[in-house]
């Protein structure tokens, strides 16, 4: 990230320490990951030490610290969603793009993530993709909604 | 009646005898000051208290209710009655040591303490990942970088089953002055602190710093490093700096 970027996510926050957690979370949502330059200008900018910055970082499973694919699905495996068969819809993503629960799949397209309950539990399974959550998953409806994502992407 | 302050006169009962304290005093600390044994890993008088090894707890009876708490972060107040070695205290203390054992199996400072309470083996599975490390996650060693060394190049990261305490990204730890305050002060002595061929080196964190030449007797004393940070904050010159402890006392 370039500094006018980080200096307006700072500014926007008055370079308050206690607002790290949000400042973390905007870097994110630009860069879809924390890279390491960026937390060690911000512990720089905000006068605090780099490993609390990345104490912070690794404490919130929202955080990654590695680049994350284009697209980012996120399966739901909280209890209401695990006995609904939330493990059958990971395998499924597993299966079709080879990626593993957390990592991302070669070309970057996806990146698969499992949560412990997003609060969401009467619509299980769940599954949230680029932000747009998906109740009621099934085999056919997970397929659907991943091949627009292709199609998509294909035409872009 | 106004809410007690911190320093107020308080006086509190510990196994039935009546003390003086102030309030807020580190109950831990208290019993210790009169002469009661309370084991504990995780606090040092030095640093705020942390209560995560819950190695000292002891019961306190405050009015009608009456709990097992650890005592290194309970703030002594006005009419409490601790009870330091109750049955139930005791086998808290059993539990919590057969904790300790599945995650630190190796630890000396673990071992002999649980061992001082008849535990010699763990009913809980230990991770494999967890044979080989010291580490019992009291958080000394960063509370005295944070708050005596002012330094913080270590910190805890990830949480639950992945807590560990690292320098950032497990890489070299670059805000480390090479102190050994936290080799000092960890109750499992896990750090491993080495000095050879004019470098210390700490392994935990990564960190090698070269060492100092004292200028008169030619011995290698204190990394360059951290005389210089001293230099630094203390504004003393770095020439004055570069005279090991030893001769700097001979010469006075």
């Amino acid at each position: 990230m370039d500094d006018t970027k980080l200096n307006t996510i700072l500014d926007k926050h008055h370079r308050d320490p206690a607002e790290l957690l949000a400042i973390l979370m905007d870097i994110q949502a630009v860069e879809n990951y924390l890279p390491k330059d960026d937390m060690k200008q911000v512990a720089k900018e905000l006068k605090i030490p780099f490993s609390k910055v990345y104490s912070m970082a690794t404490f919130f499973a929202t955080f990654s610290l590695e680049p994350r694919g284009k697209h980012i699905c996120t399966v739901c495996m909280g209890t209401a969603c695990h006995v609904r068969g939330a493990a059958r819809l990971v395998d499924q993503v597993q299966r079709d793009f080879e990626v593993e629960a957390g990592g991302t799949t070669d070309d970057m397209f996806l990146t698969l993530e499992t949560v412990n309950c997003v609060g969401a539990c009467a619509l299980g399974p769940l599954m949230i993709v680029d932000g747009e959550y998906h109740g009621n998953m099934d085999a056919g409806k997970l397929d659907r909604v991943l091949r627009k994502l292709k199609k998509q992407d294909a035409k872009e | 009646m106004s809410h007690p302050k911190k320093g107020d006169k308080v006086t509190f009962k510990i196994e039935g005898r009546t003390y003086d304290g102030r309030y807020g005093d580190s109950l831990l600390e208290q019993l210790r000051k009169h002469g009661y044994e309370v084991p504990s890993l995780c606090y040092h008088e030095a640093v705020s208290p942390y209560g995560s090894c819950r190695l000292c707890l002891v019961e306190v009876k405050k009015g009608k209710k009456q709990k097992v708490t650890t005592s290194c972060n309970y703030p002594v107040q006005e009419g409490i009655e601790v009870f330091v070695n109750t049955e139930k205290v005791r086998r808290y203390r059993k539990v919590v040591l057969q904790l300790h054992l599945s995650k630190t199996p190796k630890s000396k400072a673990v071992r002999d303490l649980a061992a001082e309470y008849g535990v010699m083996e763990t009913p809980y599975e230990v991770q494999e990942q967890d044979k080989d490390n010291d580490c019992v996650l009291c958080g000394l060693c960063s509370r005295v970088c944070d708050e005596i060394v002012h330094v913080s190049a270590i910190s805890f990261t990830g949480r639950g089953q992945n807590k560990r305490m690292q320098s950032p990204y497990d890489e070299t730890a670059e805000a480390c002055i090479g102190c050994g305050a936290c080799v000092y002060v960890c109750p499992t002595d896990c750090i491993g602190l080495q000095e050879s061929d004019g470098i210390r080196h700490i392994e935990k964190w990564h960190r090698d710093l070269p060492l100092q030449t004292c200028e008169k007797c030619g011995k290698q004393f204190f990394p360059t490093f951290m005389l210089m940070e001293f230099s630094k904050r203390t504004g003393i010159s770095k020439d004055q700096l570069n005279i090991c402890p030893a001769c700097r006392n001979s010469v006075v």
